[in-house]
């Protein structure tokens, strides 16, 4: 698609740099642009007109200059700005994960609608999820599940739960293997000696062909025990790491808030 | 981003290399710089050199308030002027200049040296937290104030810190968010505004 030289389009903002003085990069998502970097001028002084449009997550209609290196952004509206995640750092940690994880899978200036709408979706749920039991954010995590499972199938990266990548046999109702460097899983016999493969519960199978192929509202009514939620986490995170070939930073901080709240709870 | 003349010599060189690895300044700038300082007097190039030295050898951490300092415990942390009981928590050193400009705060400091930001992997261990908790366990401060910058990353290292500091009973307050002099309320967006709502004060006489 041509670009012309000052367009208005809808954007996610999904991280933000510092340059110079008073200045960010800020790489946005529109949904028919795709995913690109912006320069804002000046605002990080506290008298900004745009500076408080575009803090990171916040859905916004930006005017965009078409510049030599990166695009330049004119004006800017806020259309949603999500405060229930921003007030909240079990949400806003979850929120930044899923805007971490866009800005990895997105290649950039590609036309992506349905990804757009993905994550807008998940941001929105992800304000409003307050799960079974909102101190551990389970439900918000069921969200995250969701959203992983679906941003891997629209990047190209869906991965095999019908039948075993070594044998190419139907899996059966036992304890099979999960592979995040075949992306897929093997069966009971082929597992073992496949590299990488972990064992895969047979309700953890169940849940990953449900997150597939369901929509969100049928995921939504799950109530996971917190085990098998545990093992959806890791082998859905092990395969993200493995196709990225980089560890998800926001990660990181969702795990330390979860071990730091522990002891709150008894 | 091979543009240095061959034809320069060796220390000129070197010297252009050391401006162009400074924030902002590019390589035309660190070729300007280096030969506006070689028709500079030898008197006053000396003087910037040593005072670059002597801030490396004579500047570190206050050990109290982990600011910049070339006493310690710091200026500010030694004086028996400022108010003990206030200790006010911000991002970076430059926060405290701001601060003091303003002459509206008599109470002490703490520095972070950043603020948390998940997705560029910047946890609560990368900050001075600890030395933090440690202070408050045993000074006789009554009042947190925590001056984070207003944006995201402020927003999330604010509220990581009220979680972590609600155990000591301490009086924890945020700096008031809202609208800044000289803006216009036309171009606010909701966030500030919803804050500026929610921070107004009665108007007296």
């Amino acid at each position: 698609m041509t670009v012309p030289r000052l367009y208005k389009t809808e954007a996610i903002v999904l991280r933000q740099r510092k340059l110079g003085e008073a200045d960010r990069i800020l790489t946005l998502f529109t949904p028919a642009y795709g995913k690109l970097d912006a320069k804002a001028k000046g605002v990080r002084k506290t008298t900004s007109r745009m500076g408080g449009h575009l803090q990171p997550l916040n859905r916004c209609m930006v005017q965009l200059a078409r510049g030599h290196t990166m695009e330049v952004v004119a004006g800017c509206e806020t259309l949603e700005s999500f405060q229930p995640l921003r007030d909240d750092l079990g949400r806003l940690s979850r929120a930044l994960y899923a805007a971490e994880l866009a800005d990895r899978f997105l290649p950039e200036r590609v036309e992506n609608i349905p990804t757009y709408r993905l994550l807008l979706d998940t941001l929105r749920r992800l304000g409003d999820a307050g799960g079974t039991d909102p101190s551990t954010g389970s439900g918000q995590d069921l969200t995250l599940r969701h959203y992983e499972m679906k941003l891997l199938e629209r990047s190209g990266f869906r991965p095999e739960l019908g039948r075993c990548l070594g044998c190419q046999q139907a899996l059966q109702p036992v304890q099979n293997f999960f592979s995040p460097v075949a992306g897929g899983t093997y069966c009971a016999s082929c597992g073992a000696a496949a590299a990488g493969s972990r064992a895969l519960s047979v309700n953890g199978l169940k849940v990953l062909r449900l997150l597939q192929r369901a929509s969100y509202k049928e995921v939504e009514e799950l109530n996971l025990p917190p085990a098998l939620a545990e093992e959806l986490e890791r082998h859905l995170r092990s395969y993200i790491v493995c196709v990225l070939e980089r560890d998800v930073n926001a990660a990181a901080f969702i795990e330390r808030l979860r071990r730091e709240q522990q002891p709150l709870r008894v | 981003m091979n543009e240095q003349p061959t034809a320069a010599p060796g220390p000129v060189a070197r010297l252009i290399e050391e401006f162009h690895k400074l924030p902002g300044v590019g390589p035309k700038l660190a070729q300007r710089l280096t030969y506006y300082l070689l028709r500079m007097p030898a008197v006053e190039a000396r003087a910037l050199a040593e005072a670059i030295l002597e801030v490396k050898e004579r500047i570190t951490f206050c050990s109290v308030c982990q600011n910049v300092t070339d006493t310690n415990p710091c200026r500010i942390c030694a004086s028996d002027r400022r108010d003990r009981t206030m200790i006010c928590v911000v991002e970076e050193p430059l926060d405290i200049l701001a601060m003091e400009r303003s002459g509206s705060y008599g109470g002490l400091y703490h520095v972070l040296h950043g603020a948390i930001s998940p997705m560029d992997g910047i946890g609560p261990e990368e900050l001075k937290i600890e030395e933090l908790l440690a202070r408050l366990r045993t000074n006789e401060a009554t009042e947190v104030i925590l001056a984070t910058n207003p944006n995201l990353e402020g927003e999330a290292t604010a509220m990581y810190l009220t979680r972590l500091l609600r155990p000591l009973g301490l009086r924890i307050t945020r700096l008031a968010r809202g609208l800044p002099v000289g803006g216009d309320l036309e171009y606010a967006d909701d966030v500030t505004l919803t804050r500026a709502m929610e921070g107004r004060q009665e108007v007296t006489d």
